[in-house]
């Protein structure tokens, strides 16, 4: 189990004043469960891991590993990396390249208090190795090996310890993208399989969506929605989510009035739509309201009896091969939408743009850097603010 | 020799001294044209070397890389030596040879001029611009210059436009390198320069420290003219890498470096470096090899091959001071080497590992010593300790002290290069396996750093056992070194005893480099 509560961590800028990398987070991780810190970089994910770790020493607040108090700003405890209960895999791997691949994942066994003969040694090098199926590959110099088993090899290394907790520094994002795919297959399974309470930090919402127990995306040094995954791309809570989360249609409106329990009208651009609400907005005040492209439905002719409709152009017609990619003009607004590839589109037609309420979000409206009918890009912005992420 | 005045008076007088006289404006002028006619040749030679090396389709250019750092290993001392049998207007073995074959009356060249010792300073500057500018060649996108010619640029276009520019920020950093180190030099204005009343800043240094009685004032102020003048040249230094940190296409990444392709010009390239090599490089080894195999000196022909012997060695082998001297040179090539990169690896990590505050502090003063010349040192230890209450002045402590001193900034930029390239998330990942602060320090950091602190240990061996500028003030009597010895009988007219010395010096730098490399190398890393 992990409990953080309140941790703050600041870093000197250029400008002499302290800047926030992490601002008063709180969150609890419990045992076996599978826990990812999702944000754009510079969001303080990071920071916040290697203060878990022990790498960085927090401003104040209080970190629980595994039952111990590891950090509390209030008794001053701050017990050092290598006497935390933990296993760690790097962004870079950090695979140390004197060493074989044997000698790496021996490493955490034959440093710190327990010492353990060399047969004992042998033994859980090798069940490490063989449950990352590196078994073979031992007396290999690590520097050897090829990125994915390098990534594997520091898996190995982090689990050898069989430490309480496993935290993970967005260790998929140097793989290309067929390997990414097969390796969060085998994280998970494997994350399973031990019952290991895992930290991990990513800024790819394909692997938070699809690994995690629960979900926390942070902004700017704060966590900003926290849930299972589900959860977090059906009912984001705020703007930054609904944006950050999968691909997200935004039209810009105002609140116009309630429309019982958790429905209400806002009025846009193209027009009065119905939607739903998460929680209470003030009449009047400014919002957007978020659809999903899948959600979106298209109609060659007008339909009747059906509410939230829009005529429009369109504008861009994609082959993606599993489905079309459209955009399709509403007046000033451009609404994306995945289309079945049995749909004849052409660049130009006339089509009604139908957005059910169902899936119809209204948020209030924030200032985001990024706005609009278009997703942003979140893969890799950097902040030069804050620490790299 | 004397001991300095006792009672402190402040005074220009020195400075009156120094610089008032009418020496004052040759020997301003004499340093400035050997210190940047040498910079100049020899960046010349470095540049063209290098891009022949690196850049062109030039046959047999691989085999050249090491060759043309073989000089290194010659010390100063042997260099002007070699030059001098080679160019003496007397004896000199080409001017001999020039003359008998075309029937000149008088010799071609004359060494002892200020145009002899730029050359023979410059030939041994070659290999450090050499290995500089293969640096910058190396560290050039050739995505660049691709992109000019995918611009429409042919190749002397790009190579004008684009090759030259982007190298123009590490050309003066390399000629102001040159310049500062000739400015300090001290080998060939003193075998050279002397003799041929050519005097510069290091030279009448040494003579104010060495007439009778020595002027101590004169030589201060004179050091000071001296000091100003390569601390400029180290501020400029410093300048202009940081404005080349603008243009530092240096990312990290190994790149191919584009060749040109010179067509038939290339066994122009060719003929350039064979030249080279076997005028720079294998001609000053001959005829330091010949020289020592014979009783006195003598043009080779058949009447001297009959008298080769190998007397010299026989006669060292049984002279006293030249083992003192031997034994002096070892062991204080290997203690400045270890106490140095002891030292800088320990600075180089609180600098740039530790964070701790005013540690920028510690670094700058690791780099300070680059701008104090090898003579102004010694003169300055010689002030500083003969009055000192630990009676170390006269012994090899002093020389210690002094060539740790000098060799700090070295030492240093191996050393930090060496912290540097270790990804700190290599210590981190120590740190989460449960090592502590020391087990880290001991099975990771230091294991990492190992061919960077040999390289270093390397380098500065080398250049302190052929060290001769600072020496030639500090080392007396019982702490002569090996330079110092070669210089003070070349002096006496033993020239074949001297030639035989080097020889055996060059001989044992080699071997010990050699053991010292493969030593380490069986407990390195290949990464």
């Amino acid at each position: 189990m992990i409990e953080v509560k309140a941790l703050v961590k600041t870093f000197a800028d250029r400008s002499s004043d302290r800047v926030r990398a992490v601002d008063h987070v709180s969150f609890k991780a419990e045992d076996g469960r599978f826990y990812t810190l999702l944000g754009p970089s510079g969001c303080g994910k990071t920071t916040t891991l290697r203060c878990i770790a022990g790498l960085e020493k927090p401003d104040s607040g209080e970190i629980e590993v595994a039952g111990i108090k590891v950090y509390s700003s209030s008794n001053g405890a701050f017990v050092p990396a290598y006497r935390r209960p933990i296993g760690m895999v790097f962004q870079s791997y950090a695979i140390w390249p004197h060493m074989t691949v044997f000698e790496n994942v021996a490493f955490p066994l034959r440093v710190g208090k327990q010492r353990l003969s060399g047969v004992e040694v042998r033994k859980k090098v090798g069940n490490a190795l063989e449950q990352v199926e590196l078994g073979q590959l031992e007396e290999r110099m690590a520097t050897q090996l090829s990125g994915g088993q390098q990534q594997r090899l520091a898996l190995a290394r982090a689990l050898v310890r069989e430490p309480q907790v496993l935290l993970l520094d967005e260790p998929l994002s140097n793989l290309d993208a067929k390997l990414r795919e097969r390796m969060r297959v085998e994280l998970r399974e494997l994350q399973r399989r031990l019952r290991i309470t895992t930290l991990y930090v990513t800024h790819d919402q394909i692997e938070a969506l699809s690994m995690s127990n629960v979900i926390a995306v942070m902004s700017a040094g704060v966590i900003v929605q926290e849930g299972p995954p589900r959860e977090i791309y059906m009912h984001p809570k705020t703007q930054f989510v609904a944006q950050f989360i999968g691909s997200t249609n935004q039209l810009a409106g105002r609140m116009r009035g309630l429309q019982g329990e958790g429905a209400c009208q806002v009025e846009t651009d193209v027009g009065k739509l119905s939607c739903g609400m998460a929680k209470d907005i003030p009449v009047g005040s400014e919002v957007v309201v978020v659809v999903r492209p899948e959600n979106v439905i298209l109609h060659t002719g007008k339909p009747s009896g059906v509410e939230n409709v829009v005529e429009g152009k369109v504008a861009t017609v994609m082959f993606l091969g599993e489905y079309l990619d459209c955009t399709i003009e509403l007046g000033r607004n451009v609404v994306r939408t995945h289309q079945p590839h049995s749909l004849q589109l052409r660049r130009g037609d006339a089509v009604w743009v139908e957005l059910p309420s169902s899936g119809c979000l209204a948020l209030s409206a924030e200032e985001l850097p990024i706005a609009g009918g278009i997703q942003p890009d979140t893969s890799d912005t950097k902040n030069p603010r804050l620490q790299p992420d | 020799m004397e001991v300095a005045p006792r009672e402190f008076v402040t005074t220009l007088k020195n400075y009156q001294n120094a610089y008032a006289s009418q020496y004052t404006y040759s020997t301003f002028k004499n340093s400035v044209i050997f210190a940047s006619g040498s910079a100049g040749l020899s960046f010349l030679f470095g540049t063209v070397l290098a891009w022949l090396v690196e850049r062109t389709n030039t046959p047999l250019r691989v085999v050249f890389i090491p060759i043309a750092v073989v000089p290194l290993i010659l010390p100063g001392v042997l260099e002007s030596i070699a030059w001098i049998f080679l160019l003496s207007p007397k004896f000199g073995y080409i001017n001999v040879a020039l003359m008998s074959l075309s029937g000149l009356e008088s010799a071609p060249f004359n060494v002892f001029s200020l145009p002899g010792m730029i050359w023979v300073h410059s030939v041994g500057q070659v290999p450090l611009a050499f290995l500089m500018m293969v640096a910058a060649f190396k560290s050039m996108d050739p995505a660049l210059e691709e992109s000019a010619m995918m611009s429409g640029a042919n190749t002397p276009q790009t190579l004008r436009r684009i090759t030259l520019r982007l190298l123009m920020p590490t050309s003066a950093s390399v000629l102001l390198i040159l310049f500062v180190r000739t400015l300090e030099s001290f080998e060939t204005p003193a075998l050279i320069g002397i003799p041929a009343r050519i005097y510069v800043y290091t030279s009448e240094i040494y003579l104010a420290f060495n007439e009778y009685p020595p002027d101590y004032g004169r030589g201060a102020a004179l050091a000071v003219g001296l000091l100003i003048l390569s601390a400029a040249g180290v501020w400029l230094y410093t300048r202009s890498t940081r404005e080349g940190k603008r243009f530092q296409t240096v990312t990290g990444k190994a790149f191919r470096p584009r060749q040109f392709d010179l067509g038939p010009w290339r066994w122009v390239g060719f003929g350039f470096l064979m030249v080279y090599f076997l005028v720079v490089v294998l001609l000053p080894f001959l005829v330091m090899l010949w020289a020592s195999f014979l009783p006195f000196f003598a043009t080779p022909n058949l009447d001297a091959l009959q008298k080769l012997s190998f007397e010299n060695y026989q006669y060292l082998f049984g002279f006293r001071p030249f083992w003192d001297a031997m034994k002096n040179s070892i062991i204080l090539a290997f203690m400045s080497a270890s106490a140095a990169m002891v030292l800088t690896s320990l600075i180089a990590w609180i600098v740039y590992k530790s964070r701790l505050p005013g540690s920028w502090m510690l670094d700058f003063l690791a780099f300070v010593p680059i701008t104090v010349p090898g003579i102004v040192l010694g003169m300055a230890l010689i002030l500083l300790y003969v009055a000192f209450p630990i009676p170390i002045y006269g012994t090899i402590w002093v020389l210690l002290i002094a060539y740790v001193t000098r060799y700090i900034p070295y030492g240093m930029r191996t050393a930090s290069g060496a912290i540097l390239q270790i990804h700190s998330e290599l210590e981190e990942a120590a740190a989460a396996s449960g090592a502590s602060w020391w087990e880290t320090f001991k099975r990771v950091t230091l294991p990492l750093l190992r061919p960077g602190i040999v390289a270093g240990w390397i380098y500065i061996f080398i250049v302190s056992f052929r060290e001769f500028s600072t020496s030639v003030l500090l080392a007396t009597g019982e702490s002569r070194v090996l330079s110092i010895l070669l210089f003070t009988m070349f002096e006496q007219g033993q020239v074949t005893v001297v030639a035989a010395i080097g020889i055996l010096m060059i001989l044992t730098l080699l071997t010990i480099v050699a053991v010292f490399y493969k030593l380490s190398g069986r407990v390195g890393i290949q990464t």
